[in-house]
């Protein structure tokens, strides 16, 4: 007897059966549809937070300060900018931008509002992804003459100069006027920052205005280095010439720690996707448990199957039917059950997870092939495990006993 | 053709026309501590294209004896040869392909399964048997017309009369060629016209040449036989040669 027979005999008892059949796969179709819908949700949850930090920029690495080690001062300064841009000290480095921030009262058209304040290099936009959409962004002259010049985030702009066209507007910060000269595009909103409702003025401008805090021998500091890698794989020599770089600016002698702290891009994606990784796993794991209750259900049916069919057993032994023939019918059909079940639980959980991400906004849910496969082959052997003990009692029953069963 | 498929390990088929041989045929069982001797020693031959009934009261063992030559159950000891082949000690796979090719099984409750076609019951064992499709059904089919039921080869059992039904079971039986048709009561739930259309029938196959042993209580069905085994108590106390056979 071939598989193709084994196959229709088993197709055949399930269909006599229909409700029992569907009820019995229910659990199955619960168990991967929570599979598919979970990861799904999780992988989308992935997609997200990486595509946020790429939206950043690429190849980027950020130097702070770290304060445990700078005593207490601001460890950055513009000259720390200037060794790093020396391609003979860093030559794994495409472009160094450099920041300092705060929070401001800005006031234009006798509007009044609080909001980031952020002084910025001329390369700012560049190397962070803005667009500046409307007018211009800083050039090196803007830094060397401490420029009273502003560009704003498209929301800031809304809100201080409505349908106003912004560029040639003025803008108070800190009681000082600042001329609008650049828009930039909307970014959204990101993890713990808002660039839409940002204002940039020259980071010299910022230094001597808006933000007077130096660093420990006097340099007028900095919050924030970002610096590009030439291409991904120069990373690791990026983060190397940095440290050597600022250990000697700051002068820092072999025994001490750095004062100050590098984090590429490429870690912080890392440990974002582990986070989600593990997140995934666990609601995956969480939803493959109802898959094995499902697997219990089938195996409570098909024992009451073996039970109802043992004359069916016995006069299929009687006539010449083998232990395997009798395993191998049993077996397809728990199988069956839980691969129909698998199927129908797929596009439940796909469905399921397409009508969530309607409430979940920018987090679209995730449905790959990988996923699939493996709840398919999870189902299958929920099938097989759950399937084998009830496949084999019936083809150990001996067909005497079986045929006399009423 | 069934020939070709039986195991080589098997001896060659006897050709003295001894269909079945059994020797110090002993069974016994263990009832709970008791141990219960089902047959205490049954020696007896049927030959190729007999027409056979087993009688004897209940708890005779003629069930046990019907189990045994129909290799449901082995043997505690003796031996069995089942057309030339030594079939008193085997397993349960070894035991279900000689069913499967050398015994036809008609029972009393016809025990055919349920929700299927008649050409359907008669092919399952053909396909254990391993024939492919297009074989299998034309066989079922010629079997179904040697039992005069070419007509409803598409009836599932409910559609069927009783004796339509046992028709079905024992054209099931002749499918695979076997050495020999083993009913158990085969009218027993029939009434007496479909019951002895049912001899009829039995008759007709053995003039064909069919070896067929019959269980039976019933003195007026066996009279339908050539020879009466009677049994009691575990043993063979007339195999129906009687003088005759001491005569010869």
């Amino acid at each position: 007897m071939n598989l193709s027979e084994s196959f229709l005999t088993a197709l055949d008892a399930l269909l006599a059966n229909k409700l029992r059949a569907v009820l019995t796969m229910l659990g199955v179709i619960i168990g991967v549809a929570a599979v598919i819908a979970l990861v799904s949700i999780g992988n989308g949850l992935d997609a997200f937070i990486t595509g946020e930090i790429q939206s950043i920029g690429s190849n980027l690495l950020f130097v702070t300060t770290d304060s445990e080690n700078s005593g207490g001062y601001p460890a950055l300064s513009l000259d720390d900018v200037e060794a790093l841009s020396d391609p003979f000290n860093a030559p794994a480095l495409a472009a160094v931008s450099a920041e300092i921030g705060g929070q401001q009262e800005v006031i234009a058209y006798g509007i009044n509002e609080r909001t980031a304040v952020n002084g910025v290099t001329y390369n700012y936009f560049d190397v962070n992804n803005y667009v500046v959409e409307l007018g211009n962004g800083f050039l090196q002259s803007d830094l060397d003459t401490r420029a009273r010049v502003a560009v704003i985030g498209p929301e800031i702009a809304e809100t201080l100069f409505g349908d106003t066209f912004p560029i040639g507007e003025s803008v108070k910060i800190g009681g000082v006027s600042y001329e609008v000269i650049g828009v930039t595009e909307a970014k959204g909103e990101s993890v713990g920052s808002n660039p839409d409702t940002t204002i940039f003025v020259p980071l010299s401008t910022a230094q001597s205005r808006l933000y007077p805090r130096r660093t420990r021998t006097g340099e007028r500091a900095i919050n924030l280095i970002t610096a590009q890698a030439v291409s991904e794989n120069q990373t690791d020599a990026a983060i190397e010439q940095i440290t050597e770089t600022l250990r000697d600016q700051h002068g820092i002698i072999y025994a001490s720690d750095d004062d100050f702290t590098i984090i590429s891009q490429t870690a912080l994606l890392e440990s974002f996707s582990a986070i989600t990784a593990t997140l995934t796993l666990f609601l995956g794991a969480v939803a493959g448990i109802s898959l094995v209750v499902g697997g219990i259900g089938i195996m409570n049916i098909m024992l009451v199957s073996v039970t109802e069919r043992t004359r069916e057993i016995g006069i299929r032994k009687a006539i010449g039917a083998l232990r395997r023939d009798i395993l191998l019918q049993f077996l397809i059909e728990s199988v069956l059950l839980s691969l129909i079940g698998g199927i129908i639980g797929i596009v439940l959980g796909a469905s399921a997870a397409f009508a969530l991400s309607n409430f979940l906004g920018e987090l679209v849910p995730t449905v790959d092939l990988g996923t699939i496969v493996m709840a398919t082959s999870f189902a299958t052997a929920v099938g097989v495990i759950f399937g084998l003990y009830p496949a084999w009692r019936a083809s150990n029953l001996r067909p005497i006993e079986a045929l006399r069963y009423e | 053709m069934v020939a070709q498929t039986i195991p080589a390990t098997m001896q060659a088929r006897s050709h003295n026309g001894r269909m079945i041989e059994l020797t110090n045929i002993t069974k016994a069982y263990a009832m709970g501590t008791q141990t219960v001797h089902a047959l205490r020693g049954v020696n007896g031959t049927i030959d190729r294209g007999e027409f056979i009934a087993i009688m004897g009261p209940s708890g005779s063992g003629k069930s046990t004896l019907m189990n045994i030559i129909g290799c449901l159950d082995t043997p505690t000891a003796g031996t069995y040869i089942l057309d030339g082949v030594d079939v008193s000690d085997m397993t349960d796979d070894e035991q279900a392909r000689i069913r499967n090719r050398m015994v036809g099984f008609v029972f009393q409750q016809f025990n055919l399964l349920p929700r299927t076609t008649a050409l359907k019951q008669v092919a399952l064992p053909l396909m254990y048997a391993g024939f492919g499709r297009s074989e299998r059904l034309e066989r079922a089919k010629a079997a179904l017309e040697q039992v005069g039921l070419g007509d409803r080869i598409d009836h599932k059992p409910d559609e069927l009369s009783g004796g339509q039904q046992q028709r079905v079971a024992i054209a099931r039986a002749l499918a695979t060629e076997p050495s020999i048709i083993l009913a158990d009561e085969p009218t027993g739930a029939l009434d007496t016209q479909t019951g002895e259309d049912i001899m009829a029938l039995f008759q007709e196959l053995n003039d064909q040449g069919i070896t067929i042993v019959m269980v039976t209580h019933d003195p007026e069905v066996a009279q339908c036989a050539q020879r009466t085994i009677q049994i009691r108590d575990g043993l063979i106390v007339d195999d129906g040669r009687g003088q005759a056979e001491g005569d010869a």
